[in-house]
């Protein structure tokens, strides 16, 4: 008897947090995909909450400050580290994805502040959703650098 | 030739490492012999009778000693290696590639020292320094009763410090030169053949937003945490091996814990900080994968905090709190991974490496020999009662450290959900903030119940009607806290909940203290001062806890604030013109851009801030960019008041465009209580533990005393 109440007790606090975290996964989850998985989805992933990788496209971005509009276009590149390396790593593997036209694209629309580090050749990672238009609305902009900071021999004096 | 130094003497603090570990573990074969009893093999047990056989009390002493002097030789040894790496970093050796990833010469000689610890090499090494002198400092104590833990303790520290200081001498070592070689530069250890030395003429710089006051004392702070955790790991293990199981470990580590705990704590509190003036995005805390990483060593510490007193008290949960101290150790092991392997892309992923595996190898080692000694002494470690009621002190500190766990799990289950979503499914699915706010919402709000009812319970045997009849005054005020909340501010249910809850805690605690203080009033006379400054004294660890647990409400009170009612706006302003947000008014007066000292381009803003017709002051925020790292950073200007910060952040301005200047506004209410809370939380900490006059060791000298005065006689 006296176990009995602290099982019941223990097996409802399990309970409870399996359900708090398998609807808190439910509604919160987001799928990682890269521009050509996304392209490949079609219509299938609109309104769907993701969060895409891509090398950015300098020359595409656009700000608006009294709208605080920042439109821009990032370029496929690979998630996988292995196909990372195949490229020559992630710093490598930006450049190329800015510079070869057949990559696919896709335009992102953002409202708020224009990040610091947004620039050719980042590394954008956007969160939001694809509208019907193919058009991807990031509530979220994260962006990384990686040849600042992977790149640990310098350049070759003269 | 410093650097060369600098690596000798790592090398040679790595062999005196592992010189103890082996010295320390084989002074005592008959504790490695009853290990080997337990293994199912003749051969085993046939080495198990040898060892026996070797054991002399002379011979295991002059060991012990000899692994003892060993490790009190790496902490001056480690002491030179940073000296001289210290030396290299001010004075601008950028031809030792760790400094030339760090400094640049346009940073100031503080910001130099702290690079030490800025990038993974270095860091590396510093958690190394402070294990070699919290080892020390163990040893500094009395052992006289205590004898048989010594070498244990000195053998798992050292096994820790040998793998951080390998891990520092052979994959990331902060003294590798750059030398020109026919294929371009390289970073050695010696001068390749056909080769010249190569000095860059200035370093790449520490990372511009790690240049602040807040990044300066955040991460020694969290390693202080981390490492302090060692020590009562090792006890723990200590116990383990040499069959002591009574609660001597925690006694002895109480304190230990306590500190870990404290410096943990105010680690995440300066991180939270610093990602509020620095990051400027309006927050504090995002449930970023580096962030959990250092907070869930925090969970288990604080469970273990509160479950080590049963054991005290009761002689229960002893597996339990082996259990909890081995989990910790292991996820401080990983937090130091995560933050510095850069295997989770985060904003701390600075930094890149390839000690991932040794990492996971070394932490599947020590939790699989720890989780085998638990198991190996299991039956040892039984309860010596049982545990009856439901509402008993003892089962309520069990529920909380069931809703620290399921905390825990929940962290965990983010951290690692996209990985093995990808193994299961094939489509890489990661878990937002909104994740862990939700599924940890409910679980804190348990927390701050049994906070609020644990103190009121009796150990051994609660109802529902003694808790009620201890509970019902500050119940029936915290509900009419709540209701005037409702009525003044507002009538979101959530806030209402944790305002109650908030409420509810603050005044159990109040009252709990003022009927102790009115206790001493009556039986001691004293007036209310005196009466209320003794209680503290006399039981500081409970009536310390109690400010701990006040303080994590007014951090409660902030974070609700912030959480659930920030209000925000955005827009462009020319000269002159203003916008309004939670009864602020803000007026954008002037910009200006001008060259700082460390090079660095500033772009400044000022804004007057209106109440109504009342002028508040002005706030300047900018942007700083720098020019030798091409990256800028967006300095908010605040103005902080116990009701709402006005926290403004300057997005954008172009000189030549005549558009004026972007700016994003937040009004971030009550979040000043939670900084208020951490202050607080200080000073509880320290009054639980402070130490007092050892009990034990004032009873042998006064039993000496009276042995001589009985001689003399």
């Amino acid at each position: 008897m006296k176990l009995n109440k602290f099982v019941i007790g223990g097996l409802l606090i399990l309970g409870a947090v399996v359900f708090l975290i398998a609807n808190a996964t439910k509604d919160a989850s987001q799928y990682f995909m890269t521009v050509d998985e996304l392209k490949a989805e079609g219509p299938a992933i609109v309104d769907k909450n993701l969060r895409v990788s891509g090398a950015v496209i300098g020359d595409t971005i656009q700000y608006d400050p009294s709208t605080l509009t920042l439109t821009f276009e990032v370029a496929h590149v690979p998630a996988e580290d292995a196909a990372l390396k195949d490229e020559g790593g992630l710093a490598e593997a930006l450049h190329q994805a800015t510079i070869d036209p057949s990559r696919s694209r896709m335009t992102v629309v953002y409202v708020g502040v224009k990040p610091d580090l947004l620039r050719n050749e980042a590394q954008a990672i956007v969160t939001g959703s694809v509208g019907a238009d193919g058009v991807f609305h990031a509530e979220e902009l994260l962006l990384k650098c990686p040849t600042r900071y992977e790149e640990a021999v310098p350049d070759q004096a003269g | 030739m410093i650097a060369n130094l600098g690596l000798g003497i790592l090398l040679v603090t790595f062999i005196v490492t592992v010189y103890s570990a082996v010295t320390a573990a084989a002074s005592n074969p008959k504790g490695l012999a009853r290990l080997l009893r337990s293994l199912p093999s003749l051969r085993a047990k046939r080495f198990a009778d040898e060892l026996e056989k070797l054991e002399t009390p002379q011979r295991a002493a002059s060991m012990a000693e000899s692994a003892r002097r060993a490790m009190l030789l790496t902490f001056p040894l480690l002491t030179i290696t940073s000296l001289l790496l210290i030396y290299l970093l001010v004075n601008d050796h950028y031809e030792v590639q760790f400094v030339y990833e760090v400094t640049s010469r346009s940073m100031p000689t503080y910001l130099k020292i702290t690079a030490w610890w800025g990038g993974q090499a270095g860091s590396l090494l510093f958690w190394s320094w402070l294990m070699s002198a919290f080892a020390s400092l163990v040893t500094l104590r009395k052992w006289d009763r205590d004898r048989e833990f010594l070498p244990w303790v000195i053998f798992v520290s050292c096994v820790t410090l040998a793998f951080f200081v390998g891990m520092t001498a052979f994959f990331e070592n902060p003294f590798r030169v750059f030398y020109q070689t026919e294929t371009g530069v390289e970073a050695h250890f010696f001068q390749p053949a056909n080769s010249t030395p190569f000095t860059p003429e200035d370093g790449r710089g520490l990372n511009p937003l790690l240049r602040h006051p807040g990044m300066i004392i955040h991460p020694p702070l969290l390693y202080l945490g981390f490492v302090s955790y060692v020590i009562p790991f090792a006890f723990a293990i200590a116990a383990l091996i040499t069959g002591r199981t009574d609660d001597r470990w925690i006694r002895l580590t109480r304190r230990w814990s306590l500190w870990a705990w404290l410096f943990l704590t105010f680690g995440l509190v300066l991180g939270g900080r610093w990602a509020y003036d620095v990051l400027g995005w309006g927050g504090y805390w995002g449930w970023d994968p580096v962030e959990i990483a250092a907070f869930m060593p925090w969970l288990t510490g604080t469970a273990f905090l509160h479950s080590v007193m049963i054991q005290e008290k009761r002689g229960m949960l002893k597996h339990w709190n082996m259990l909890l101290i081995i989990l910790t150790y292991d996820l401080v092991i990983f937090g130091t991974f995560l933050t510095r392997s850069g295997v989770l892309s985060s904003v701390h992923a600075f930094a890149q490496s390839a000690i991932g595996p040794l990492f996971f190898i070394y932490i599947a080692i020590t939790l699989i020999v720890s989780v085998a000694l638990v198991i190996y002494r299991w039956g040892e470690l039984k309860s010596e009662t049982e545990m009856n009621s439901l509402l008993s002190r003892e089962a309520l500190f069990l529920f909380n450290n069931l809703l620290f766990m399921s905390i825990l799990v929940v962290c965990f289950w983010g951290v690692i959900y996209p990985l093995t979503s990808e193994l299961f499914t094939g489509s890489k699915v990661t878990v937002g903030p909104a994740f862990y706010e939700r599924a940890n919402g409910p679980l804190f709000a348990g927390l701050m119940f049994l906070m609020g009812i644990a103190p009121l319970s009796a150990w051994g045997h609660s109802t529902v009607k003694t808790l009620g009849r201890a509970m019902w005054l500050p119940t029936v005020a915290a509900v009419l806290v709540t209701i005037a909340i409702f009525v003044t501010y507002t009538h979101n249910v959530y806030a209402l909940i944790g305002f109650f809850l908030v409420a509810f805690v603050i005044l159990i605690t109040l009252y709990e203290y003022w009927r102790g203080s009115r206790a001493r009033m009556k039986i001691h006379s004293e007036n209310i001062f005196t009466a209320f400054w003794n209680l503290t004294a006399r039981d500081r660890r409970r009536y310390g806890g109690y400010i701990v647990h006040i303080s994590m409400m007014l951090m409660a009170i902030g974070i609700l604030g912030i959480e659930l009612f920030q209000m925000e706006t955005q827009g462009t302003l020319e000269v002159g013109q203003q916008k309004s947000i939670g009864g602020y008014d803000v007026v954008y007066k002037d910009i200006a851009r001008f060259t700082g000292p460390d090079g660095r381009e500033v772009t400044r803003a000022v804004l007057s801030i209106y109440r109504g017709q009342e002028y508040l002051g002005d706030l300047h925020p900018r942007i700083d960019y720098y020019w030798d790292s091409q990256q800028s950073m967006t300095i908010p200007g605040q103005r902080a008041t116990m009701k709402d910060d006005l926290y403004i952040l300057l997005v954008n301005w172009e000189p030549a465009a005549a558009t004026g200047a972007t700016f994003k506004i937040y009004v971030n209410p009550l979040v000043n209580w939670l900084w208020m809370g951490s202050l607080l939380f200080l000073i509880g900490i320290i009054i639980a533990a402070w130490p007092d006059k050892d009990p034990e060791r004032i009873a042998v000298r006064a039993g000496r005393r009276a042995r001589q005065a009985s001689a003399a006689d």
